[in-house]
């Protein structure tokens, strides 16, 4: 009985330490929320193409775009200035977030 | 035994576990309630945000005396006559209909952080869980003599926030003769929106150049250059404005004369103007002021920039022009839009038992106008940095504009249908 609970209580903390390696869903969801002043709210832009709208945006495609700011590849206006001041691990974290938003 | 006890302890059963962490289920959220003070950039922002980041469960009431939103960003193009102020005018119906916040079109007198209630002018008091005041700026006009008669005569405008001022500038501009003189003066940083004045002085030159080219357009500044933009300004100015607008530094407004519009200052000689649009220096708004929360130089709201809590009442969220802003953090409509969800995300957690965001973020850009078709910018990413305990610019990241665009202007409109979405959509 006590390896049956030992064994049951384990799984749920294992997964509590993998959590904590990476920021919860709400600071995920935090973190995109800086991008939506621009890109909409949750990445549904609704004024005309000029900025994009990321949601439904595929992951990779987000994190090749952002990588393309980053090192110059892509010219932009102002996106060169702000990709900069995302980490990889964040732009990861936000292209998954706003490759689920629909 | 010893890991189950330590889930025990931190009050998730197995049950608890095998839930979605989603707040329903959490019987103190259900019955929060949020109340949201102005519905500015920052207000209107941090109500739609308590409600998404809560999934809906926090009860949101927002208090805004206007019927409707008002933009001060792009203002300055309804002075010179490119847009009307409808075009920068928004409901705040889908804030309601879409999000459920009530929203009570009263002007708040007074707040109680000890009874977590505030007083608003017909409805009875309202009780709250967490408080979020956005109040915004009140131009200290009793610093400028002469300058509180002049306003109210209608002789002389500031422009602090759109509206009736922006509405009364721009039927002074439209009645100036060619020829005439338009004197705009800056107060000492800090105040809101950095490039706001030196954007007007812009575009009332292009202006003039397009249809009164004997005019001459001046800008009084307190500080000792230009306080945003520098370089991008000066060099639009000399390119497309030399000998018709002029920049002054050093001059500090002391006084005003309705009768003549002229102005004086400390050291430097008076002028007299055709439309002389004094903007007195600013301080947080006169609610947050009385109710003792502007505790640095009686001007401004101290904040944790973790939570934006106020450092004197506990509760009590301050957000938008009216802190005392992180180091070089503009006052200004985007970082606004920004620290409300940092407020929204902090509030919600304290509101669900859960510790903040250790790592909250936040962006800047400011748009200006350098002439009606050609824009700059400004931009910038914040990260909060927990040694410091303050927001901080990330390193390598932000930047300006090389050199004024048409494709920066469509980039402007954008921004503004994409942030007004943002906070009432």
């Amino acid at each position: 009985m006590l390896r049956v609970a030992a064994a049951f209580c384990w799984v749920p903390l294992g997964t509590g330490l993998a959590a904590a390696e990476r920021p919860a869903d709400h600071e995920v969801r935090a973190l995109a929320a800086t991008c939506a002043a621009c890109h909409g709210t949750d990445g549904h832009a609704v004024s005309g193409p000029a900025m994009l709208r990321l949601a439904g945006m595929p992951s990779a495609e987000f994190v090749r775009q952002m990588r393309a700011f980053r090192d110059g590849t892509r010219a932009a206006t102002v996106m060169q200035q702000i990709a900069k001041g995302y980490t990889e691990e964040q732009t990861e974290q936000l292209g998954d977030f706003f490759a689920a938003q629909r | 035994m010893k890991r189950r006890d330590v889930l025990r302890s931190l009050g998730w059963g197995a049950s608890a576990l095998a839930l979605p962490a989603c707040a329903s289920w959490r019987k103190g959220a259900t019955a929060a309630t949020v109340v949201v003070v102005g519905g500015g950039y920052a207000g209107a922002t941090a109500a739609k945000y308590v409600r998404l980041f809560s999934d809906h469960t926090i009860n949101v009431v927002l208090v805004e005396p206007n019927s409707q939103f008002v933009s001060s960003p792009r203002s300055n193009l309804v002075v010179t006559g490119e847009l009307k102020l409808a075009d920068i005018t928004r409901s705040y119906d889908d804030l309601h209909r879409r999000h459920g916040i009530r929203i009570i079109h009263e002007r708040c007198t007074g707040i109680d952080p000890d009874a977590r209630t505030i007083s608003v002018e017909r409805s009875g008091p309202l009780r709250y869980d967490r408080l979020v005041l956005a109040p915004g700026i009140d131009a200290m006009s009793g610093t400028v003599d002469g300058l509180e008669q002049a306003r109210h005569a209608g002789r002389i405008v500031s422009g602090w926030s759109a509206g009736a001022d922006t509405v009364a500038l721009r039927s002074q501009l439209a009645a100036m003769p060619d020829g005439g003189v338009f004197a705009i003066t800056v107060p000492e940083t800090p105040y809101r929106c950095p490039p706001a004045p030196y954007e007007r002085a812009s575009l009332v030159a292009d202006y003039c150049q397009k249809y009164k080219p004997r005019s001459k357009v001046l800008v009084l500044d307190a500080n000792q250059d230009v306080t945003a933009m520098g370089a991008l300004f000066k060099r639009a100015w000399q390119q497309r404005y030399s000998g018709l607008l002029e920049y002054r530094n050093h001059y500090n407004v002391v006084s005003v004369d309705a009768a003549t519009l002229t102005a004086r200052f400390d050291v430097q000689a008076d002028v007299r103007a055709n439309v002389l649009n004094v903007m007195p220096p600013v301080r947080a708004g006169a609610l947050a002021v009385a109710a003792g929360l502007a505790n640095v130089d009686a001007r401004w709201c101290a904040v944790d920039f973790l939570t934006f809590e106020s450092s004197v009442a506990r509760g009590v969220h301050v957000i938008g022009d009216s802190i005392h802003s992180a180091p070089m953090m503009p006052k200004s409509g985007h970082v606004a839009n920004g620290q409300a969800k940092v407020a929204a995300a902090a509030l919600v957690a304290a509101i669900l038992e859960r510790p903040p965001n250790p790592h909250p973020m936040l962006t800047n850009t400011c748009y200006s106008y350098v002439s009606a078709d050609d824009v700059i910018h400004s931009a910038a990413v914040y990260a909060f940095d927990g040694a410091a305990h303050t927001f901080k610019p990330v390193k390598g990241a932000g930047g300006t504009s090389p050199t004024p665009s048409a494709a920066e202007a469509d980039y402007a409109r954008a921004w503004a249908g994409n942030v007004w979405a943002d906070m009432l959509g």
